[in-house]
Formats: structure tokens, sequence, C-alpha cells
């Protein structure tokens, strides 16, 4: 079977794992919080302010915004420009992600 | 005002308000100014940055990703073990050798190269009442960055005598109903996450779109082992017929052409031309396309429309220079043939604002040989310019032969934007309800409202009415939509920031400055 990493040949260093909506998630070193959600095959982890329609990475670059997800508790992060660390928290991001600060 | 985004942005987790506030000034060598400040590591900037350092200048290198190479040479970080990170490249030599001289001149003090330093702003500094102009050019810059990732991030200051904007560009997009799907993804932006973090967004991805970036990310997702059923490509490759002689001339472009080909022949991957997706399929993520044929202003023609299943759809319509730093400070800018707003350079990369140069995909989209040719131009004008005698650096033989490999790649890239520039018609698969903006979630119904009925006939006036345009990207996704729907030609990019800053970054700067 042909993959990303067959195709670039070599082999990471060790794995670690990081958690997503408290799911264990494996982790390659150097991959971004979205890459690693990707890698596992989940392409939405947030939800919109006004719809509350799903939504993922869409440029990949940083400049769209689409991909803002909650990491360790620090809300609006772009996943796509994040380095996923070892043992992070990751959870799905609702609205604006401060819906604990509404009153 | 995007004050309230930027503060949210900044993730201003307790951690970070607890940090030591950061001092506005962390340039190397405190506030002594560089010869040159280069902002992007892309093919532009790292060719840019070592020429000059190859020339003498000191130098210092910006850029907001993690490691140098920008949106061409993205490649695995190095935990990933990637034997062979130049398998999903062209030219990877080209990169190597100039990233080997990065390194040598960093280890030689010449050139420092600040990587996750996103530049929000660039303002004149130098003696009071100097400023941009040709009467009283600035005499030296000084640059904002926020660096690091939130929320450890801080503000750093660069000054230098003379700026380089190499900033590239970012994916053009062309909304349609299902767009916003889970699954749906830039086709640049595919290719990226592949290059960078090895994964890919689905196991079976239509590509679509236009440009001739098309057939290289799918060359990559195939040769990456995912089955793409077909390349959606809405000009018609006819199009280049016309301009043979150009063609001709860039026998390189051509090979490239053939290889793509040959990558897509052998994966079996269709290629549809003067089609599009004129919708996507889905709840939660997208589970099929329609594909439709297009007549020449790219209109669906109905009756044509048929189902494609896949589990990702990786679709752009060429890209759109980055010009906001540039705007800021008062660079001219050309429309491109594409459609597209670039600057306006002279034959030595200088834009029309003293002090400041340009390399790459600000000037207009082209592709990353000609991008490393713009950066090293760039440079030996600079250079010029720095030592004291602009126009007569020493500059051997290499400049002409650049200028000349640069104005037939401009002449192949000129001929490329123009047949793949957006037909009017595309707008017919833009349903009322399908959304826009996608951050604000404003639908085509309401923009087109706003212009219909109460008279909004630019970009500007339709973001004040439907606060399409508003939201985090600032337009960088729906811009050239709104604008189309408005009825006029996409503007130049104009955003108070580049990025999101955090307030008190912000306010660092009014007292931190002269
Ligand atoms: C998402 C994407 C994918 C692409 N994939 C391919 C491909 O597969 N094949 C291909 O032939 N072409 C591809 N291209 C086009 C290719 O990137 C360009 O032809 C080439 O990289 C242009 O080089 P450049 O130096 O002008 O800009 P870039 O390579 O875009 O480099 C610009 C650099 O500037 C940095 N930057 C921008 N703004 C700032 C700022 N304010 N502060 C600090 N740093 C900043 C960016 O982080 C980036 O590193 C892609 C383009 C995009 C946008
Ligand atoms: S995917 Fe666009 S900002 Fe992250």
């Amino acid at each position: 079977m042909r993959s990303p990493r067959s195709l670039v040949g070599g082999t990471p260093a060790a794995a670690y794992e990081i958690t997503f909506d408290g799911r264990d998630l494996t982790a390659l070193p150097g991959q971004s919080v979205a890459a690693v959600l990707w890698g596992a095959g989940i392409l939405a982890w947030r939800t919109t302010r006004e719809g509350g329609a799903p939504r993922g990475a869409f440029c990949g670059i940083g400049s769209c915004y689409d991909c803002l997800v909650t990491v360790n508790g620090s809300p609006n992060q772009r996943a796509c420009l994040v380095p996923a660390r070892p043992g992070d928290t990751v959870t799905t991001q609702e609205g604006t992600g401060h819906a604990d600060l509404a009153v | 005002m995007p004050a309230a985004a930027p503060a949210a942005a900044a993730g201003r987790a307790p951690a970070a308000a607890a940090a030591p506030a950061p001092a506005a000034a962390r340039a190397p060598d405190s506030d002594a100014a560089v010869d040159l400040a280069v902002v992007g590591a892309g093919p532009a900037g790292l060719a840019a940055a070592v020429t000059a350092a190859g020339l003498g200048l000191r130098v210092i290198v910006l850029d907001a990703g993690d490691r140098p190479g920008g949106q061409f040479y993205r490649h695995p970080a190095p935990g990933l073990g990637a034997a062979r990170p130049g398998a999903l490249h062209h030219g990877w030599d080209a990169f190597a050798t100039r990233e080997a001289a990065l390194r040598a001149h960093e280890s030689a003090g010449r050139i420092t190269y600040l990587p996750r330093h996103h530049v929000w702003t660039v303002v004149p500094g130098g003696e009071p009442g100097a400023g941009p102009g040709p009467a009283a050019p600035a005499t030296e810059w000084i640059l904002h960055a926020v660096a690091g990732h939130a929320p450890e991030e801080r503000a750093v200051r660069v000054t230098a005598r003379a700026v380089l904007l190499a900033t590239g560009a970012y994916e053009r997009q062309l909304p349609f109903p299902g767009w916003t799907l889970p699954g749906v993804v830039g086709a640049g932006g595919a290719q990226a996450m592949l290059k960078s973090g090895l994964v890919l967004p689905g196991k079976r991805v239509v590509v679509a779109g236009s440009g001739p970036l098309l057939l290289a990310v799918a060359g990559s997702l195939a040769a990456a082992g995912a089955a793409v059923p077909a390349v959606v490509e809405a000009a018609s490759y006819t199009a280049y017929a016309g301009r043979l002689p150009v063609l001709l001339r860039n026998p390189g472009k051509l090979a490239e052409a053939a290889v793509h080909g040959g990558a897509l022949a052998r994966h079996h991957v269709r290629l549809l031309t003067r089609h599009a997706v004129t919708e996507a399929h889905g709840t939660d993520r997208v589970e099929a396309v329609t594909v439709a044929r297009l007549d020449r202003d790219w209109r669906p023609l109905p009756g044509t429309a048929r189902r494609i299943p896949c589990d990702a759809l990786a679709v752009g319509h060429g890209l759109v220079p980055q010009l906001e730093l540039a705007t800021g400070l008062g660079c001219a800018t050309r429309r491109s043939s594409d459609g597209t707003v670039a600057l306006v350079l002279d034959a030595e990369q200088r834009t029309s604002v003293p002090g400041l140069w340009s390399a790459g995909e600000t000037g207009g989209i082209g592709g990353a040989q000609l991008a490393l040719i713009e950066g090293e131009l760039a440079a030996h004008s600079i250079a010029g310019a720095v030592h004291g005698a602009p126009g007569h650096a020493p500059r051997g033989r290499r400049v002409p032969r650049l200028t000349r490999d640069r104005a037939r790649l401009r002449a192949f890239a000129d001929a490329m934007a123009a047949a793949h520039r957006p037909g009017e018609g595309w707008t017919g698969w833009l349903r009322d309800d399908a959304v826009v903006c996608r951050c604000e979630e404003v639908p085509a119904g309401r923009i087109r409202e706003a212009a219909e009925d109460l008279g909004a006939r630019d970009a500007r006036t339709v973001k004040l009415l439907t606060r399409a345009g508003m939201g985090w990207c600032q337009g960088r996704m729906c811009g050239p939509a709104v604008s189309a729907l408005a009825g006029e030609e996409p503007a130049a990019d104009r955003r108070p920031l580049s990025c999101p800053v955090p307030l008190r970054h912000l306010a660092e700067l009014h007292t931190g400055d002269r």
C-alpha cells in the first residue's frame, strides 16, 4: 500500500499521544494538530457560531481560520499551525470558544 | 476593526498572562539596524537572503513558518525522519543548496533566521520627519512581529535599512454550495498538509478548480496513496494554443507539464477540462460532488451534471498575491492577467516605495523557479543600494542573465494566468443559499440582495451591509467571490494587520515606538 510515509521513506522518531475529545490519538513528532487529526481520519473539530456547522482545516496554511480548535484549554488556536506536543488535550471548539464566559 | 478578533486569537490563557511581559524589542543585536530584513523564507525570500549575505550584507529573515521553504518547498519536520523529503517536489536541489547556504551564513553571523515570526506591520523609522515617498525616503524600517505560538507568543521588533517583502500568496477560492463541508479542502492546502504532515484528507479525493497547481496536487495525492477519480479543470487547455511562441520559449515548463501528465496517466486520473464542481454533497462530511460542463464563460450547462462519489475534494482556482504589508506602506499595484492584484515592480524588483523591494508571487503568480530568480535579482539591487551606489553595484554577468530568465518566465506565467482567469459565468453555480463568507456564514443571497436591492457596488459596501469579509480571515477566502457578486474586479489586499495581534502588543507599540 502506498502512503505518504512510504513515499518520503525513512522512519519517524518515537510517536506520542495526544487526546482529542477524550480519545487517544497517535502523533508523529513535528506534525501539526491538524495533521494528527487528519491522520486519524478526523476532519471536523469545531462548530460555527451561527449555524453550529462542523468545520476543520481548509486552507492548510494559516489563512482561513476555519481550523480553530481548543488546545489545553486555550480556544481559537489554528490547528494547521500549532505543533502537537506530547500529552496535549485537544477539544472540539464550539462557537467562539468562549461559551464559558457568556453572560 | 478586527480589535476583538486579535485579542481572542492570542489565546490568552492564564499561563500567558502570568508569563513575564515580553520586551517590545527582542531584535538580535539590540536595536542596531541590519542592512536588509527579508519577510518570508519561501523560494524568493530564501534566494534573496543568501545572495545578499553573499554580497556582504547583514540580513535578518523573518518567516511565519517553522522551517524555511515557503509553500512550495514545504517539507516534513525533522522528527518525521523522511529519507526522501524531496519526493514531493520538483527541483528539490535548488532548495537544498540554498538552505545549506542559509545555515552557513547563520553560523557565520551574516544571517539571522527567525522562524515562527509573523510580521504584522512594517513602518518607516529613522530620522524624525523621514517617511516613505520619493521626497523623503525612509532611512530605515521597523518591522513588528508576533513570535512563537499562542499562548506563549511574544512581540519582536527588527530595524533594517532595506526591506524585501517575499510574502507569497494564498489560494483563490470560488465558492459553491457545500464548500464548507468537512472534507472539502484547498487544493494547495491538501498539498501543504501532505508535504509537511504526511497526511491525506481522504482516500478518494476529487481535485477541482483551475490552474496548473491542480495537476501537481493530483499527482502528489495519487503518489501518496489516494485514489483520484478526476481532475476537474474549469478552463480549457486549448487556451494555451494561442500562446505557442511563449510556450516554446519555455521548454522546461513543457517538460514539467509532461511529467505531471505522465503521473496522472500512470495513476489513472482523468482530466476533465471545461468542467467544474458545482456542488458538494454530504451531511457531516463530503460524500460526493456534482460535476457539470461549462460554457466558454464558465456557466454550467444544463443537463450535464453528474455525481462523482468521493470522501474529500481538493479545490482551488489559482493563487492570490499576499500584499497587505506592501499596500499598507503605499506600494503601487497592478491587475494581473488572471484578475488578481499584484505589486508594480521595476526591473530590479523595487516597489514604488523607495527602500522597499519585493520578489516572488507578490509581483504576480509565477511559480517557484521564477521566485528564486527574482529573489536573487532583488538581492543584487539591494546590495547596490545599501553599498551606496544604486544601479552601479558589482554584478557581473549574472544579473543580465537573471533579468532575461525573469522576462521569459513572467511571459509564461502571464499566458498561463490568462488561460485560467475565471469566466464571468461562474456565479451561475452559486445558489442563493450557498455560504460565501465562511467566517461570518453569509449566504450568496444576502450578498446579491446588498448588491441588487441596496445598491452596493463594491466589496467594501457589501461588507458593511452583510459582514461578508469581516471575520477571522478578513476576506481572504470570500474576497474574490464578493467582488464578483458586487460586479467589480477584486481590489488590492487591504487589511490593517497581517495577522491577529494580541492587544497588549498593540498597546506596547504605542509606548515602545519612537
Ligand atoms: C497552499 C499552497 C500550496 C502550493 N503548492 C504548490 C505546489 O505543490 N507546487 C507548486 O509548483 N506550487 C505550489 N504553490 C505555489 C508556490 O508556493 C509558489 O510558486 C512559490 O512558493 C512562490 O514562492 P514565494 O517565495 O513567492 O512565496 P511562498 O513560498 O508562499 O513563501 C512566502 C513565505 O512568506 C511567509 N510569510 C507570508 N506573510 C508573512 C508575514 N506577514 N510575516 C512573516 N512571514 C510571512 C510565509 O510563511 C511563507 O513561508 C502553492 C501555493 C500555496 C499557497
Ligand atoms: S486551515 Fe486555514 S487557518 Fe488552518
